[in-house]
């Protein structure tokens, strides 16, 4: 089983990491613009809680390339997302912060802070009206939770009983402010955990993370009730490709990277046997086809027509169910 | 039939033949609706589908928006327009942008009702017009109910549309008793001639097209001015076509409403006559709204910042003098 995950986990890392690394790149070519968060260094509170989760609805910050990946959107349909085109995941309309597909139970991307919380306890609420039980993961930023709305969603999650995991990744930055500088409590779990149980973990590990979400979906699934994780990481990029990053000390920035996910995962794996540099370098080239195929469909997809411009804001049908 | 039993009614019929519509809201449930529009309904469907929230508009307005993602057909209440500027960021940058941002892939069949306007001496926090801030959106629809027919009917129509409706009320209507006939194809996005006429068109909608209505019986019987009267069901979008058709042949123009008169729907509307029917025009259009202050609580201040139908009856006077009626 550890074998199969730790295969799962890194493919999964490693795609997310090289598929970032090359937006990036695309980004200074220009084939990328507006705003792009990258979520490298955070890949393990990303496929330990989206693998870890399983089914169920899935609702996440702008930082969500890997969150997209992770759940199994084409890595070409996101990049020509991130390109603009109209083959991308949201015709091109979207963008790096916009990324749906209800087929995948994936609900984006969204680029204001904290208001994709409340979406999740409405649809968790119409989830258990229906029948379902698989809940819905709920992922947000530290600077989330200094927002009313982060107080509205989960006093109603809670007095409403229904399955959420709120899942916050705590990278210590709102931008370019650190938590010291913008919350009054140390520790966010403590702000949840009077409404729901709450606990911490290391979100640099991805097994640690991964099966403190397994335990928090059981916990959901049986009780019908929200549930909250904090999980400790750190992004190794700027916010986004318009930040440097420079508020943070050279000193912080090697201290994390020495903790980075990827290589914490590689040296278990292959300390435990359940990956050798075979194996590693195998998954390596794929994750590189991959990611190349990705930018090629990308490049060669077409622009939105100028009919695009107005389709998609309405739908103008009327249910019939009603009379 | 009250208005307010009316809205009750589109609610009522609408739950009882599709399991999807819930209502959410402050008070709508046990307690029945501060306005008592959802009056019953707690009782008759329970408290799974009739909603009570706490005070929290902008996750009133969000988890309506969740439920709508996932195929329920919410229709939230939010006590007043007032306390939807504590939402503004789930109707402006959510419920109107989810569909075009996701290229047509998420769907928010849902409904936000909310009442507006001047009641009587409730003060500058409780008595606002602010249907252009939502009528200046695109992504949403505005739909807005004049009376119990259009309440009734338009709510059914909004209900049953996959796409995210503002639905405005007026705060004054909900006790007032309108007759109300069954009508086959009611539809909310065209405009009504409420009253023939040949000297001048008047647009106007919710509680104001009553007072226009008053108005120009006065003009007709103390001076020969013959009125059309136009009301908007739909402010998102506006049916241009009926205004301009009733223009042509009236050649004038005169938009009422309760707002403060600056840049709203008068303002809108005029400039889009202009725009298309400037030859056709005998008088610039006339633009009746609210003085541009906060709504004062002294009962006297209060009637002196809104249109009353006397003054809108002067102002219509001596604009049309003005312009050779």
């Amino acid at each position: 089983m550890s074998q199969t995950l730790a295969e799962k986990f890194y493919y999964l890392m490693r795609l997310g990491r090289e598929f970032e690394i090359r937006c990036k790149e695309e980004y200074l070519r220009g084939n990328i613009s507006g705003f792009l968060h990258l979520a490298i260094g955070e890949e393990a509170v990303h496929v330990g809680a989206v693998v870890g989760f399983g089914k169920g609805d899935l609702f996440c910050p702008y930082r969500e390339h890997v969150l997209a990946l992770a759940r199994g959107m084409d890595p070409r349909l996101i990049m020509a997302e991130l390109f603009g085109k109209a083959t991308g995941v949201s015709k091109g309309k979207g963008g790096s912060m916009h990324l749906y597909e209800p087929k995948l139970d994936f609900y984006g991307g969204n680029a204001i802070v904290a208001a994709h919380l409340p979406h999740t306890v409405g649809a968790a609420y119409a989830r258990k009206m229906m029948g379902e039980k698989a809940g819905v993961l709920c992922i947000f930023g530290d600077g989330a939770t200094n927002n009313g709305t982060f107080f509205e969603a989960i006093n109603m999650a809670s007095l409403w009983e229904v399955p959420v995991l709120f899942l916050c990744e705590n990278n210590y930055y709102a931008i370019g402010t650190h938590i010291s500088r913008s919350f009054a409590l140390k520790d966010i779990y403590l702000k949840a955990r009077d409404y729901m149980p709450a606990e911490v973990v290391d979100g640099m590990d991805v097994f640690a993370v991964y099966e403190a979400v397994v335990r928090a979906k059981r916990y959901i699934e049986e009780y019908g009730k929200p549930y909250f994780i904090e999980a400790h990481t750190y992004r190794f990029e700027g916010h986004s490709m318009a930040d440097k990053g420079d508020y943070r000390s050279p000193r912080e920035l090697e201290m994390f990277k020495s903790r980075d996910p990827i290589k914490l995962l590689v040296e278990r794996s292959i300390r435990e046997g359940w990956l050798n540099q075979e194996q590693i370098s195998l998954i390596d080239k794929k994750v590189e086809a991959i990611v190349e195929e990705s930018v090629q469909f990308a490049l060669n997809s077409p622009e939105p027509s100028e009919e695009d411009l107005y389709t998609d804001l309405y739908c103008g049908v009327c249910s019939d169910a009603i009379p | 039939m009250l208005y307010r039993e009316a809205l009750n009614l589109a609610l009522d019929h609408t739950m009882e033949h599709d399991e999807r519509v819930v209502v959410l809201g402050e008070d709508v449930g046990f307690y029945g609706g501060n306005y008592r529009v959802t009056e019953g309904l707690y009782a008759k469907y329970g408290p799974k589908r009739v909603i009570d929230t706490p005070i929290a508009e902008n996750s009133i307005v969000g988890t309506a928006i969740g439920m709508a993602m996932m195929g329920l057909r919410p229709v939230a209440e939010i006590m007043t327009i007032n306390f939807a500027m504590l939402a503004m960021d789930q109707f402006v940058n959510q419920m109107a942008k989810l569909r075009y941002m996701s290229g047509g892939k998420i769907f928010l069949p849902m409904v936000v009702r909310m009442p507006q306007g001047v009641a009587k001496q409730l003060a500058a926090q409780h008595s606002q017009s602010l249907e252009h801030m939502f009528a200046s959106i695109p992504g949403l629809y505005v739909l807005c109910a004049s009376d119990s027919i259009s309440a009734y009917y338009g709510l059914l129509h909004a209900i049953r549309m996959d796409d995210p409706v503002v639905f405005l009320e007026h705060t004054l209507l909900y006790g007032m008793d309108f007759p109300f006939e069954p009508m086959q194809n009611f539809d909310p996005f065209k405009a009504r001639v409420l009253k023939k006429g040949k000297d001048i068109t008047v647009v106007s909608y919710l509680k104001m097209v009553h007072d226009v209505i008053k108005v120009c019986q006065w003009l007709e019987e103390r001076d020969g001015i013959s009125c059309e009267v136009i009301d908007l069901t739909s402010l998102r979008p506006i049916d241009f076509e009926t205004i301009y058709q009733s223009v042509k042949k009236t050649k004038r123009l005169a938009v009422v409403y309760e707002a403060p008169k600056s840049l709203g729907l008068g303002a809108e509307v005029s400039a889009k006559v202009s725009e298309e029917l400037f030859y056709y025009l005998d008088a610039p259009p006339l633009r009746i709204g609210g003085e541009e202050v906060p709504i004062a609580y002294n009962r006297k201040l209060e009637l002196m910042a809104i249109p009353t139908p006397e003054k809108i009856y002067s102002q219509i006077l001596s604009w049309s003098k003005r312009h050779g009626l």
